[in-house]
């Protein structure tokens, strides 16, 4: 290879850099101007395969837009609490006008937040930790109080008379999950197994349904955390002719989702809206940034976002903005 | 007797015992590429992300706090590769030892058996170089490739560390390390935080630079690291002239099994507790890192300084996407296009570099 054809290439990777970074900034506005110098990272757990953080981070795109801030939202490709501990600590370096992170792991996660904390950048929480986020210096949490929503979907499906029900966890590791399923539990009265799917891997969820299905004859509820184990579940329950006798819930939307609670294949969904999970912290941030001053939400500092229960008598209006992104 | 006498006008030197410049020395060694790939991606983010911050101490921090854990594997992965074998199961094992530790301190209880730390971690490095033996031991007697048997032992593995772990606590994730005894001294030795220029670096740095001269050291001043080379470029000359082929990939598996369990207790004690998909994926970063490095896939070639550069390579791109602020959905194409241009970089080098002798 002679000079020449060597300078071209570095000179092509140059100007691949500058695009994508030209881009980054274009990208985060959708061609507005930066109405205000503020820079904030987003580092959620979320993987890209799992739909649901796809509509948050149409939220925290929208809200980058609307707020005219730059915005950019970090996640690990898998469920992975040491990647995402290097994520914040890449993203604290940075020095970013402000952080929003989830917290899934608080014991994995707390050092790399606290160092946030105490370089001085505001740190605002979503989706998960709502319980842990005061300790760590956290300023609020935005989302939904875990064990709560699980026992008002436990105490539904009393109400149904479910006596054997499964949990099925398709993000096993996710301590926010775990509470799901416990508040769940304690509302239901029963003793409830809890059954882990991976959720990058819909058919192998399926499988691991259908198996439960078989075995336990006397199972009369199923309640799943997430479109990724809902949607396999619905085709088990599909494959062996149970829909509509096995009394299925979830927690979360998609447009799927919302068409079997229609069609009355499922009882409900909570909606936690990670919409405004994505969106309410940017907006924050902002004003914090520009006035000093927070929502505080309720006592312990939680702005709700859920439990918000979707039934067969409202899932019809929902299903167009959640085929949008937008729930 | 032997004297030095001055080469006689007119009569050509040996060109096997003649000087080789100090330049041209540098220019020969495997890890070139990987050095000059380091530079260029370092300026290029020094460049693009210096408003961000880039060209910091905590930002050299973060990278070197990403890449140190990552180093120790790829410094194993290479040696082995080197020798012409591979281990995919490294990550498994690295998971396996992580949830060993844990299930052994974790209070009766909860399902455990309420040990203290430092017996725990003794059983698990145990564990580890059982886990090394098995891989080692399966390629040997069937004469399978390497890359066939590990990827059987990664599920394998795997599997054992989240079966065993939710038959005895139903969960998937352990946490509370620092209430176990003998924590503080694990704290000290695995996941000390040096203070420098108002930065944190971590110890595993301290790790991983160590392991790397030493399996240096190993591969270019001792007669085991010329067996390592010899079993790598020709196994059967090799085995002819008397090195003991088996006995060097024994060991080398047993080496990578070990490098995943010194990063499991560095990650256990470090996050205070592990879960059963730490480490996955681990072991192609880690083959990557070495690639990148200079060592050749087919074996025979490479250096464990090269596998250090790519480890720290991949660091670099990682958080030098979050700092520059490129949205995280880039994160594979910029690592898959440093890997190919890495590659395309290293084997200009070696070629100009050896057409240069």
């Amino acid at each position: 290879m002679n000079h020449r054809r060597l300078a071209g290439l570095l000179l092509v990777l140059a100007l691949f850099g500058a695009a994508c970074t030209g881009n980054g900034d274009e990208g985060e506005n959708g061609g507005a101007v930066n109405q205000r110098d503020f820079r904030f990272v987003v580092v959620t757990h979320g993987q890209a395969s799992d739909p649901f953080w796809s509509v948050a981070a149409n939220g925290v795109n929208a809200a980058a837009d609307d707020m005219g801030v730059q915005v950019e939202y970090q996640a690990p490709e898998t469920f992975d609490m040491v990647a995402m501990s290097q994520l914040i600590d890449a993203a604290v370096a940075s020095e970013p006008d402000g952080l929003v992170v989830s917290i899934p792991d608080a014991d994995a996660l707390g050092p790399s937040i606290q160092a946030a904390v105490d370089a001085g950048i505001p740190v605002i929480s979503m989706n998960s930790g709502s319980d842990v986020f005061a300790d760590l210096g956290v300023l609020v949490h935005v989302g939904q109080t875990e064990f709560e929503a699980g026992l008002i979907a436990g105490q539904r499906f009393a109400d149904e008379g479910v006596k054997n029900a499964i949990c099925i966890n398709q993000e096993v590791g996710n301590v926010a999950l775990d509470l799901r399923c416990q508040g769940f539990e304690k509302g239901l009265g029963e003793k409830v197994p809890v059954i882990p799917v991976d959720l990058a891997d819909p058919t192998g969820a399926q499988e691991t349904v259908s198996g439960v299905l078989q075995q336990q004859s006397d199972l009369d509820g199923i309640l799943t955390l997430g479109p990724t184990g809902a949607e396999p579940t619905l085709a088990a329950l599909d494959q062996a002719g149970l829909l509509g006798e096995v009394k299925f819930a979830t927690f979360d939307l998609s447009p799927e989702v919302l068409e079997a609670i229609d069609g009355g294949d499922m009882l409900f969904a909570i909606d936690q809206a990670q919409y405004l999970q994505g969106y309410l912290p940017i907006v924050l941030l902002t004003k914090y940034m520009e006035t000093g001053a927070l929502p505080l939400g309720s006592v312990d500092r939680v702005i709700l976002t859920g439990p918000q229960i979707v039934t067969q008598e409202t899932a019809a209006q929902v299903v167009d903005y959640s085929a949008e992104g937008l729930r | 007797m032997a004297t030095e006498t001055a080469p006689r006008p007119g009569v050509a030197r040996d060109e096997r015992v003649r000087r080789v410049r100090l330049v041209s020395r540098l220019l020969s060694r495997p890890e070139l590429g990987a050095v000059v790939g380091l530079a260029v991606v370092w300026t290029f983010f020094a460049v693009v992300a210096f408003d961000n911050n880039f060209v910091s101490w905590s930002a050299t921090a973060a990278i070197l706090n990403r890449a140190a854990p990552l180093g120790i594997l790829a410094v194993a992965v290479a040696l082995l590769m080197i020798a012409g074998e591979f281990d995919l199961s490294i990550g498994s094992i690295l998971g396996f030892c992580g949830m060993a530790i844990m299930l052994l301190v974790t209070p009766e209880a909860a399902g455990g058996f309420g040990w203290s730390l430092w017996p725990a971690i003794l059983v698990a490095l145990v564990l580890a170089v059982l886990t090394g033996l098995v891989n080692g031991w399966l390629v040997i007697t069937t004469k399978l490739p390497s890359f066939i048997i590990t990827l059987g032992t990664l599920f394998i593995f795997r599997g054992l560390t989240v079966a065993i772990t939710r038959l005895r606590t139903n969960r998937t994730q352990l946490g509370n390390l620092d209430e176990v005894p003998g924590f503080d001294l694990a704290e000290k030795l695995f996941a000390a935080k040096l203070t420098l220029f108002g930065s944190t670096f971590n110890v595993s740095i301290l790790w991983w630079v160590g392991l790397t001269l030493l399996a240096t050291w190993v591969l270019l001043r001792t007669r085991q690291g010329n067996w390592i080379f010899g079993t790598g470029g020709a196994v059967d000359a090799a085995r002819n002239v008397g090195v003991p082929v088996r006995a060097v990939k024994m060991a080398l598996f047993v080496t990578t099994a070990f490098a995943g369990f010194l990063v499991a207790t560095i990650q256990a004690v470090e996050f205070t507790g592990a879960d059963t998909l730490r480490g996955q994926g681990q072991e192609f970063q880690a083959i990557i890192a070495a690639v990148v490095g200079g060592c050749l896939l087919t074996g025979g070639y490479g250096s464990a300084v090269g596998a250090a550069v790519g480890a720290l390579i991949f660091g670099l791109v990682q958080q030098g996407i979050v700092i520059t602020g490129i949205q995280g959905d880039w994160y594979q194409v910029f690592i898959g296009g440093v890997l190919v241009v890495a590659v395309i970089l290293n084997n200009f080098v070696r070629l100009k570099a050896a057409a240069r002798r």
